[in-house]
């Protein structure tokens, strides 16, 4: 596989990480951090083969 | 093995210990509670596990997937995007607990190790993106009767959860041994299956069906941490693809999805051709 120019390779790294900080930003804000520690606190049947 | 792979395991085994730190809930049959179970570790680490004290982002996906409404993860995907750009797939050869287990069984004598890639390798690797399809998708299209979904891979497939979570807890509680059924016993065959495996075949689960590998071995390429080799240096040997134990072809692609980082290529190389960091 051809490897990125040097200048692409940061570009996209660039985009990829801005993305990145603002969908973790957007995902708080949206209260997804609490979806998560409601689900994770108590023990998940499925992930254990139960439920 | 040499010293920088003796660090590579420390590394390893220190980042298992720290982010499975609860004692109590080994001893106990309970789970951590804390709030820094809203935090996802890197790597797969069952956030039912009593010692984890953080989340699996596999499982912490499939949890905002399943609620009602939410048909995309902003918190999930944007964490997986900074840790796949910081680390690649660093994360599956430093962080990650299930890869140090299969990596130590791959240790055990085993009859025959197969070393070169079979004709079929390409497939069997593109399984793992065929399981991420799987776990982002089935939570949304399969809605229960209140409207959410499940964690159809942690339910069906993932060998951490049953090894991490589901024996310890089966174990400690005769409650939750008492509803083990069919589901259990599927899980439990998947899970010895893998781990039967990887006395033959370096990390099979990571190499054919994990699908946070496939998503750190989509940013391989483009992940601030990367490989180069200086063109100068290599003789062109191929010691370093012969070496590598998840069959890349390093020469070709120092930064191929497949190279999950661990160095071993560059310990092998005579002329140190092949240099590794944040520099490019």
């Amino acid at each position: 596989m051809k490897p990125l120019a040097n200048s692409s390779r940061k570009a996209i790294q660039a985009v990829l990480l801005a993305t990145g900080i603002l969908f973790a930003g957007i995902g708080v804000m949206r209260g997804e951090a609490g979806i998560i520690l409601r689900k994770a606190v108590y023990i998940c049947l499925e992930c254990i083969g139960i439920g | 093995m040499d010293k920088a792979q003796k660090k590579r395991r420390a590394i390893q085994a220190g980042f298992a210990a720290i982010t499975n730190s609860n004692v109590y809930g080994l001893v106990s049959g309970s789970i951590y509670r804390g709030k820094l179970k809203a935090l996802c570790v890197p790597g797969l680490n069952c956030y039912s596990c009593p010692a984890s004290v953080a989340s699996c982002p596999m499982g912490a996906l499939q949890a905002v997937l399943s609620n009602a409404g939410y048909y995309f993860s902003f918190y999930v995907y944007g964490y997986l995007i900074i840790a796949g750009m910081l680390f690649g797939r660093l994360v599956c050869g430093f962080l990650c607990p299930f890869g140090l287990l299969q990596e130590l069984l791959h240790k055990a004598p085993a009859r025959q190790k197969p070393k070169e890639a079979p004709k079929y390798m390409k497939f069997l690797r593109s399984i793992k993106y065929f399981v991420l399809a799987f776990a982002i998708i089935l939570p949304i299209a399969i809605p229960n009767a209140a409207g959410g979904g499940q964690p159809w891979f942690c339910k069906l497939i993932c060998p951490a959860g049953t090894l991490q979570a589901g024996i310890p807890l089966l174990i400690l509680n005769s409650a939750l041994r008492k509803a083990a059924g069919f589901l259990f016993s599927w899980k439990l065959a998947i899970l010895a299956a893998t781990l039967i495996l990887s006395t033959a075949t370096f990390r099979p689960f990571c190499k054919y069906a994990c699908p946070l590998g496939a998503i750190y071995a989509m940013l391989n390429k483009v992940s601030l941490y990367s490989y180069s080799i200086d063109g100068s240096l290599c003789t062109n040997c191929m010691e370093c693809s012969r070496i590598c134990p998840m069959q890349a072809n390093i020469r070709q692609n120092p930064n191929s999805a497949e190279c999950i980082r661990c160095g071993a290529c560059k310990d092998a190389c005579k002329t140190k051709a092949i240099s590794s960091g944040y520099r490019r």
